[in-house]
């Protein structure tokens, strides 16, 4: 949309055309009710110099940033369809200047990445660039590719677009709403077409991870450590943009993590993960390992490990079943096939 | 001498997004002053001298702290290229959330947090509208849903701005903001002649002046009732 043919729209047609304008005019307290057959010009004349003054708008930025915010918008529409693939990483170097020592990383939509390594070691780093699509212009110097193409840097910096979704042990909702109330915001936010559908889907799914039911009508601040978990990762499955997740940690109470995963890559996501816990790093596919701030090696999750996983899934098992019989105020067992 | 405006709403976290970017720069070896401004306290300026740079701090006292801002930024600059420093960083909390101490052609900083609501981006006025460079800090302990809501309504609000979320405490995406707000062909020698990006509020009353009483007898000057009545 030209800023020509803006001007001549008046703002009752604006909003028929562009629907989330009429937030844009209300977000900037610019007061359009009654005057809808105006134009955008003729509104700002015919306001009171004290409205323009008392609500601090700035006629000339306003209209320049409306052109902008359609453009945004239908430019968030189009890619709607673009799916990124595969994410390649190139070598960059440690902290002391050496370089890495692998010729690159691909990973694909549906797999689950771990990464390890000591505190500091620069898993965050890692990340970031992944994040930022890094392209020699950071401190490790590393190159990623998405789709095997370097992005254009307002596709680095664009922030309806971004590339990674964050879960982490700390983040908590602060928001007074309920569940429900919650989930509409995000989705009217995304402008999503089947919002009700989307709703559904994300409350039922969110109640399957969570060791305990929640109702819909639930404050969110109120959830459990493990119902507000399930609810986040149901949520940023389902209804996030960004194509890679990274998980910082999930915990155990409340949680079925296999499920939760599960969903994940069925929504197609690439999932990292930064973990410690063999259970979560063996349902991983590879792991990658940090230490000094460089990639050290890329470790394929092999039979032998797998088989393990079992093992360790009835142990955890075990650990619930004693960690129940507590709460329930029971006497723990000791049990030979342990 | 490059010169950058920082502003937001106190405790948005602009000095721990600044420490950490300015962390960078001194990496790069790019050198860095920094000139806090506040209202009656501060000591911001000692976490800044930690870094090793040169700091003043400003307290506008009974002002308001960005038209003191305004009234000395001349001297401020003055005093970076005194200083001989490749980046000027002004630091200053819009008060009111009607300010900005923005200048055009300079590039402006705002901060703001997760935590302040999401109805936040539409209160704070031409400190966030007219931004350059949006930075949403906090994003580390509110959910993924949250973050993206919050940040489709400053975008809603500032279509034009980069925005970037910034981790105060670890320093996540403080390099990147460092690669953004700095331009190394970017000189600023002097203000004489620049403007505001948008004129600060009309405020002079009696009460601007020190008057403590109340009552109509002593309003005078700018002055303008609340409506209070039942009409719709």
């Amino acid at each position: 949309m030209s800023l020509e043919n803006l001007l001549k729209l008046s703002i009752g047609d604006l909003f028929l055309k562009f629907p989330y304008t009429k937030d844009f005019f209300i977000d900037h307290l610019v007061p359009y009710k009654g005057h809808e057959n105006y134009t955008i010009n003729q509104l700002f004349n015919n306001m009171d110099e004290e409205v323009i003054e008392d609500n601090a708008i700035n006629t000339e930025l306003f209209i320049s940033s409306l052109v902008e915010y359609i453009e945004l918008m239908n430019s968030y529409f189009a890619s709607e369809q673009v799916v990124e693939n595969t994410v390649t990483i190139y070598p960059g170097t440690y902290k002391d200047g050496t370089d890495e020592n692998f010729t690159k990383i691909e990973i694909s939509k549906g797999e689950i990445i771990s990464i390890v390594g000591p505190t500091g070691s620069g898993k965050s780093r890692l990340l970031a660039d992944i994040e930022w699509a890094a392209n020699e212009d950071t401190p490790t110097k590393r190159k990623v590719l998405i789709n095997g193409r370097v992005l254009e840097p307002h596709e680095r910096f664009s922030a309806s677009n971004k590339l990674v979704a964050q879960l982490s042990q700390n983040m908590n909702f602060v928001m007074d709403l309920s569940v429900r109330e919650f989930l509409d915001l995000h989705a009217t936010s995304r402008m999503v077409e089947n919002k009700e559908e989307m709703i559904i889907k994300i409350y039922d799914k969110a109640n399957e991870l969570a060791g305990e039911g929640f109702s819909e009508d639930t404050p969110i601040t109120e959830l459990s450590g493990g119902q507000s978990r399930a609810l986040m990762i149901a949520d940023t499955a389902i209804l996030s943009k960004s194509p890679i997740i990274l998980i910082d940690e999930i915990e155990n109470a409340g949680i079925d993590r296999q499920k939760a995963l599960e969903l994940l890559i069925s929504e197609d996501k690439i999932v990292l993960m930064s973990t410690h816990d063999p259970i979560l790093a063996l349902m991983g596919d590879k792991r990658i390992v940090i230490n000094n701030g460089g990639i050290e090696s890329v470790i394929e999750t092999s039979e032998e490990e797998r088989s393990i996983l079992s093992k360790l899934e009835n142990l955890d098992k075990t650990l619930m079943d004693m960690r129940n019989r507590l709460r329930l105020g029971k006497r723990l067992k000791f049990e030979e096939e342990l | 001498m490059d010169l950058i405006t920082v502003s937001g709403p106190p405790s948005s976290g602009k000095t721990s997004v600044l420490i950490k970017t300015i962390e960078n720069f001194l990496k790069r070896d790019i050198s860095v002053g920094v000139v806090k401004f506040d209202c009656l306290f501060t000591d911001d300026d000692i976490y800044f001298k930690k870094l090793g740079i040169p700091v003043k701090k400003g307290l506008s006292g009974s002002l308001c702290p960005d038209h003191y801002f305004v009234s000395n930024i001349e001297e401020v600059v003055e005093w970076g290229l005194k200083e001989n420093v490749d980046v000027l960083i002004t630091e200053s909390a819009g008060l009111c959330n009607r300010c900005s101490p923005y200048i055009q052609d300079i590039k402006a900083v705002c901060v703001i947090d997760n935590l302040s609501g999401i109805n936040t981006p539409k209160k704070i006025g031409p400190m966030l509208k007219s931004a350059d460079i949006v930075v949403i800090t906090k994003g580390d302990i509110v959910s993924q849903a949250e973050r993206e809501v919050f940040t489709m309504k400053v975008q809603s609000v500032n279509p034009k701005a980069i925005i970037m979320h910034v981790n105060g405490l670890s320093g996540q995406g403080a390099f990147e903001l460092s690669t953004f707000i700095h331009d190394e062909t970017k000189h600023v020698d002097t203000l004489e002649g620049m403007k505001l990006r948008y004129p600060m509020p009309a405020a002079l009353c009696s009460y601007c002046l020190g008057e403590t009483r109340i009552g109509k007898s002593h309003q005078l000057g700018n002055i303008r009732k609340i409506d209070l009545s039942d009409i719709k």
